[in-house]
């Protein structure tokens, strides 16, 4: 009962955030509302059980993505009035599209059916919940069952920092740089010369 | 305590190779780079790529026993066929590209190293016997093509060619994705042995069928197959050119030979459910890259719409769903990558007063100054269009030989009448190189390795018919094991 009625509070204020940040007008209360619907979602993620995923969830998405959304809305100067020119125009056939998605869904889940040979060949023999935690289970199988995956998600992040570099790097000429080393080996015979200066004239 | 055993490592030894060998040129290119001095990255990378083509060769066939990484990662003849042509794809792209990023100033010895990891995406995608190991080959694969198609970041064009590629390409993996997890969720499994033995074709539950076509959907995105192929032109023309001959040779070959791999391995039961899909695909790609490519000014405009145009036919392969299908597909793929890789050399060769040029009408009198690359594109384009007896005729020939014994009278029928379309194009490109008047000649210089891949591509298309044993035995081998497991 006390399960069902949290649900239905975290899940309301999620479906609610969510609403208010396609329509809010100011982007920074868009990116707001995000985060308390990242953070409702994983409060729904943590009744489910999968704590791992609730933590990451907001570790990830919420210390990370948003936080560099807000930078962005707050960084550079976009126009978003302009962006939400076509928003009108577009609204009928974009919901046309979304309701005749939703319809299939709703079709397809609907006779959602597994059968027992399905069970049977589910790919990676489970722990029951009771014995592990979420955590800990994923850990087994991540390094082990999964370590193709996990390299290849490695190299997924190495190619997107070579990427962010390529693209965005530049060499400017004349940038001031510290150089430790060039500071400490510096003589004072190099650079400081002593002149004589006569009353009454400048240097 | 559970046991820790390592997986069974050795078939992926090229993959593992080519990872280390990308990350040891990335450190080589941070540390020895110079102004725009990236040909040590550049031949380092060509010659990762064909040692670990020989590395496919030993150690990536058929393995008895344990299977590679838990059963995720699948080897034998027909991975092994399909990731030679990819290396090989790969390789002379990144060896096209050497002179033409000197030239245009824009050379970067993080380049070759993209591509290099581009290339890993794509042989895990051709290997991926998982839906897991499939989304990531090619997410791989896809994010560093992004960043490879805006490489000249200053030029308008390739910026505004990777954005569109970028943004697309992250609405085909969000398909990809929900297909995968609908798959999941109605199967119960991720890994293609166990879908192939849970999906017998009988009962199947709707949502899956729903995820089969997202699938499509998302693949299809991938080998840029009409109504998934509006990227492609803008993308084409807007990449740099030797991008552009990387671009058309081997993501395709990687996406179909993972398409042939999904379809005939885990949804070999459901083939009377994609069997249509797939037909409704190649249909419209053939004849949608035979229309469209007709009123086309710009040589690698022309070259999106031809590509669109054969991965419709390789898809009429696929289609048929039978042995001789994928035999079929294999071979088309390993002509289409010979036929593409000489005419971008051709495109390559194009150049005026030092600036390369990419418009039709800059071929008119080639025959006059390049008497010999006026011979080797005839070749090409004439293959290309499927006249006998080069070696695009026998490409067509499979594919269509396969429809028919699958009895897709109708769909080889279209093709037929799309290849006699698309044939008006590629004949007005030699048109206008043996009857145009030239107002202004192009260069007389071409680079020696040019002349070395127009020569050699052009032989083989010429000279197929003499000797297709080879190509046609290793990918009857190929297409075997594809049916046997």
């Amino acid at each position: 009962m006390i399960q069902a009625l949290v649900f239905y509070l975290f899940a309301t204020v999620t479906v609610l955030s969510a609403v208010m940040v396609v329509t809010s007008r100011n982007p920074v209360h868009s990116v707001l509302f995000l985060i308390l619907a990242f953070f409702n979602a994983a409060a729904l993620f943590l009744l489910m059980g999968a704590e791992f995923i609730a933590m990451m969830l907001v570790v990830v998405y919420v210390g990370a993505v948003a936080v560099l959304f807000l930078f962005v809305v707050m960084m550079l100067d976009i126009n978003f009035t302009a962006l939400r020119q076509g928003f009108q125009t577009y609204l009928p056939i974009g919901l046309l599209i979304g309701v005749v998605l939703f319809v299939e869904i709703l079709i397809s889940l609907g006779a959602w059916s597994i059968g027992p040979e399905m069970i049977a060949a589910a790919s990676a023999p489970t722990p029951a919940p009771a014995d592990v935690s979420n955590t800990k289970a994923i850990g087994k199988l991540l390094y082990t069952q999964y370590v193709l995956l996990f390299q290849i998600s490695g190299l997924i992040l190495l190619v997107a920092m070579i990427g962010a570099i390529v693209l965005t790097l530049r060499q400017r000429p004349g940038v001031l740089r510290q150089t430790i080393s060039e500071q400490v080996s510096r003589r004072p015979a190099d650079v400081v010369s002593l002149v004589d200066v006569n009353k009454g004239e400048g240097v | 305590m559970m046991t820790t055993t390592l997986p069974v490592m050795m078939p992926a030894m090229a993959e593992i190779f080519l990872a280390a060998a990308g990350m040891a040129l990335l450190m080589y290119g941070v540390f020895t780079q110079r102004d725009g001095q990236s040909e040590g990255t550049a031949w380092g990378t060509i010659v990762a790529m064909l040692v670990a083509a020989g590395l496919v060769i030993i150690y990536g066939g058929p393995v008895a026993g344990e299977p590679a990484f838990y059963g995720q990662f699948a080897t034998g003849h027909f991975t092994q066929f399909a990731k030679v042509l990819i290396l090989v794809g790969a390789a002379v792209a990144v060896w096209m590209s050497v002179r033409y990023m000197r030239a245009e100033s824009s050379n970067r010895f993080e380049f070759p190293v993209l591509v290099l990891f581009a290339t890993i995406g794509m042989l895990v995608m051709v290997s991926a016997n998982d839906l897991i190991a499939l989304y990531m080959g090619i997410e791989l694969q896809s994010l560093s093509l992004y960043v490879i198609a805006s490489i000249r970041r200053d030029s308008l064009r390739a910026t505004e060619a990777g954005l569109k590629y970028f943004v697309l390409g992250a609405v085909s993996s969000g398909m990809l994705l929900y297909a995968c997890s609908l798959i999941y969720g109605f199967s119960g499994t991720t890994q293609f042995a166990g879908l192939a033995t849970v999906l017998t074709g009988e009962a199947t539950p709707l949502g899956l069928i729903v995820g089969l076509v997202f699938l499509i959907s998302g693949l299809a995105f991938k080998i840029s197959a009409v109504p998934f192929h509006m990227w492609t032109p803008d993308v084409y023309e807007g990449a740099p050119t030797p991008v552009t001959a990387l671009f058309a040779v081997a993501p395709k070959i990687a996406a179909v030979c993972l398409i042939l791999r999904t379809m005939m391995g885990p949804f070999g039961g459901l083939i009377a459910d994609w069997q249509q899909v797939i037909t409704l695909i190649s249909i419209a790609s053939m004849v949608l890259g035979a229309i469209a490519a007709i009123q086309q000014t710009n040589l690698k405009r022309l070259m999106a719409y031809s590509s669109i145009g054969h991965m419709g036919f390789a898809l009429v392969g696929v289609a048929a769903g039978n042995q001789a299908g994928a035999q079929a597909v294999l071979i088309y793929m390993a002509i289409y990558l010979f036929m593409n890789v000489g005419t971008f050399a051709v495109i390559l060769s194009m150049r005026k007063e030092g600036r390369y040029v990419e418009n039709i009408a800059d071929l008119a009198g080639l025959n006059k100054s390049h008497p010999l690359m006026a011979l080797a594109m005839l070749i090409f384009m004439f293959s290309m269009a499927g006249i006998p007896p080069l070696a695009g005729f026998f490409s067509k020939w499979y594919v269509f030989f396969a429809a028919i014994e699958a009895g897709l009278f109708g769909l080889a029928v279209i093709g037929v009448l799309a290849s006699v379309v698309g044939a008006f194009y590629y004949i007005r490109i030699i048109k206008v190189m043996y009857f145009d008047e030239a107002e202004a000649p192009l260069d007389s210089k071409i680079s020696r390795e040019m002349r070395i891949i127009m020569g050699f591509t052009a032989v083989v298309s010429l000279l197929f018919f003499i000797l297709p044993a080879p190509v046609v035995d290793q990918a009857a081998a190929a297409a075997q094991t594809l049916f046997t497991n």
